[in-house]
């Protein structure tokens, strides 16, 4: 008996969406051997890290909440992955974001006006779309590539957020912990459920996986980006742009990293810090490929992602792991979802007689 | 400047510089075979905690080098199976590799934040190190440093005077056209990931055991990324990534060039702290204006997967 490869005649459909299912459940299974393999009791490691964190409401509402920069940013990522333009530093477009953002409050913050939130909205989004516009411009006119460059700026949006609550921002009654003035009422997110921490970003992270499910599946200039990602050749031949599908990749996923940023600092943060981002910026990539690159799947995998957040936290507090745990699960279960993708072009055959001493890598 | 401190400022430029040569040279064998590996930076965290965890148990520092290579090595297997058994997007593969490595040393190096490591002295060679000026500067450095420089000479003999070298080259050139004259495109695209992920590790064992010994969670900080562009500014030669590698370690301690020139300079910290990664957007922009350099040099099949038909 031995397996062998073979080509589909077509892309699978129903294996593009049963894979990220696959890719789920085989990291639950991983996570029971890795809490054996830790010396937990599996079981119960298993109902304290996925189950525990949403048993009640308060905790289906700390879901969401984590969810929401999640949504935000995997949302704006996915319009550039399907054009294959691939922005890495969602990172940096955030920490920008919550700064410009963190600007409007720490300026007005005399002022009980109703307009400040919006303002920091649009703060927040510009703010991640002129981080996204320094890789759109070396892109589009020295084809620098785009990976290293946004990952780069990670690192120097990190200095710039900490020079700033280190220095010009500092709260001088903040007993020099890094972190700026705590934000007035006017600058903070209402919160939607009392006794909850969950806030209207959560409102603006669906709003924002709508119009994004209009733009990416409905419209003309949606399906132009995916051919421009898809078949370079063929986009050019019908005269789609490929410097504007560069320019809207990133400005669009920059920009709603912004605004995550601006969600967090007016949300539960309430304040500019230097650890502003709980790495939120690199598990969205994550959230966007396990969703599919659609917007009901990012939804999904948002919510799965969170949970992932949540339970790590649950791990350290009950069962003595460090909360990064959460990335052990997040790698997992990108690495199972990008295996389980060889069966949209392949399917496994059984062969009985396998030529003899051929390894697998030959055996295709 | 007196001529001690430029010493002692080539020295410091050649400590800092080594785990990106170390890196970038893994990286460019692999390169050349047509593979990216864009997780240099999960391959190094993973080194480093396994080299600090050897250390830490009491294994000496070459035993400790040696863990992080075998950590290095590993990861870049499991890189290998999806790529090329299972045919999976290099590049997203790469990413995976990346959060993955770096999310994995945080959990694992979690009990080992805040114990240093007793310093590794640095071994004096004899005669060499004798000659002013220079002695001190080049030949009064920890082993591992003495290693990069063999590795260097090793991979310049093996990709351009070695049969073996030829046919990684004409691998990541033309897969189809190695498999027609029979050669085992696969298999050697494995051996090339390999040897990366290993160079990896080392590179990530220099840095917790070697450079700064002790362990804390990101200390990694974007060297892996920074050597993936090194190799792109190298246009994948060997002696370039070099210079390279110790341009980048000197902007990397560029404090000390403040400091050493008795400037007074209100420069915030942050700014000095974010100009590796500046200067590697420079470096990118001024080395991709040029497309036809980065064609011309740049392996073909780079990226692209490849499945024999037999």
């Amino acid at each position: 008996m031995w397996l062998k490869l073979e080509a589909r005649a077509e892309a699978s459909q129903r294996m593009r969406y049963l894979s990220p299912l696959i890719a789920v459940g085989l990291t639950l299974v991983g996570g029971l051997f890795l809490f054996a393999a830790l010396g937990k009791h599996p079981l119960e490691g298993f109902k304290v890290f996925f189950f525990n964190p949403v048993h009640d409401l308060y905790g289906l509402s700390e879901l969401c909440l984590k969810a929401t920069p999640l949504m935000l940013i995997a949302i704006g990522l996915a319009v550039g992955f399907r054009a294959s333009v691939w922005n890495i530093g969602a990172e940096g477009q955030y920490i920008i974001g919550a700064i410009f953002a963190s600007g409007v409050a720490l300026h007005y913050e005399q002022s009980a006006s109703h307009w400040i939130l919006p303002g920091m909205v649009i703060a927040g989004a510009v703010g991640g779309a002129l981080w996204a516009a320094i890789p759109a411009l070396l892109r589009t006119r020295f084809r620098a590539n785009e990976i290293l460059v946004t990952l780069m700026l990670v690192y120097v949006a990190q200095f710039v957020a900490s020079w700033l609550v280190h220095g010009p921002w500092k709260d001088p009654q903040g007993f020099n912990f890094p972190q700026s003035k705590m934000f007035a009422d006017s600058a903070l997110l209402p919160i939607l459920l009392p006794g909850t921490r969950l806030n209207a970003g959560f409102l603006m992270a669906l709003a924002s996986l709508a119009v994004g499910y209009v733009f990416l599946q409905r419209s003309f200039y949606g399906y132009q980006m995916q051919v421009a990602g898809q078949a370079e050749e063929a986009a050019r031949y019908a005269g789609y742009s490929y410097k504007r599908t560069v320019w809207v990749a990133l400005l669009t996923g920059g920009a709603m990293s912004g605004i995550a940023g601006m969600s967090e600092v007016a949300g539960p943060i309430g304040q500019l810090t230097d650890s502003v981002s709980s790495n939120y910026g690199f598990a969205a990539i994550i959230v966007a490929f396990v969703g599919r690159l659609n917007p009901i799947g990012i939804l999904l995998s948002s919510l799965l992602m969170a949970l992932l957040y949540l339970g790590g936290e649950q791990a350290q507090q009950y069962l003595n792991l460090p909360s990064s745990i959460s990335k052990v699960f997040e790698g997992m279960l990108l690495f199972f979802l990008l295996a389980a993708d060889l069966f949209i072009g392949y399917r496994v055959r059984i062969v009985a007689n396998p030529p003899l001493g051929k390894l697998l890598w030959k055996a295709h | 400047m007196e001529s001690s401190l430029i010493t002692s400022i080539v020295a410091a430029t050649i400590v800092s510089g080594t785990p990106l040569v170390l890196v970038a040279m893994g990286e460019l064998v692999t390169e050349k075979s047509g593979v990216l590996n864009l997780g240099a930076e999960g391959m190094m965290s993973v080194g480093a905690i396994a080299a600090f965890a050897a250390a830490s148990a009491g294994a000496s520092p070459p035993l400790a080098v040696l863990a992080g290579m075998l950590a290095g090595c590993a990861l870049s297997l499991v890189f290998g199976l999806l790529t090329l058994t299972m045919l999976a997007n290099q590049v997203a593969s790469g990413l995976a590799l990346a959060i993955f490595g770096v999310g994995l040393s945080a959990f694992v190096g979690k009990p080992y934040e805040s114990a240093p490591l007793p310093m590794v002295p640095p071994i004096r060679i004899p005669l060499l190190a004798d000659i002013p000026f220079i002695g001190p500067a080049l030949f009064n450095h920890q082993s591992l440093v003495y290693f990069s420089w063999l590795l260097v000479a090793a991979v310049i003999w093996f990709l351009y005077r070695s049969r073996w070298g030829l046919v990684l080259r004409a691998v990541g050139e033309s897969p189809s056209a190695a498999h027609a004259v029979g050669y085992r495109v696969i298999a050697l695209r494995y051996a090339a990931v390999a040897f990366g992920g290993a160079m990896a590790g080392v590179g990530g064992a220099y840095m917790s055991v070697y450079y700064t010994p002790l362990w804390s969670e990101g200390m990694v900080a974007g060297r892996g990324w920074i050597a993936l562009a090194l190799v792109v500014f190298a246009t994948w030669r060997p002696l370039r990534v070099v210079v390279g590698a110790y341009l980048f370690g000197g902007v990397m301690i560029s404090q000390l060039f403040v400091q050493g020139s008795g400037l007074k300079l209100e420069v915030p910290a942050q700014l000095l702290s974010s100009l590796p990664y500046l200067a590697t957007i420079v470096v990118l922009v001024i080395i991709s204006r040029n497309a036809t350099t980065i064609r011309l040099n740049s392996p073909v099949s780079l990226g692209q997967p490849y499945r024999p038909d037999a």
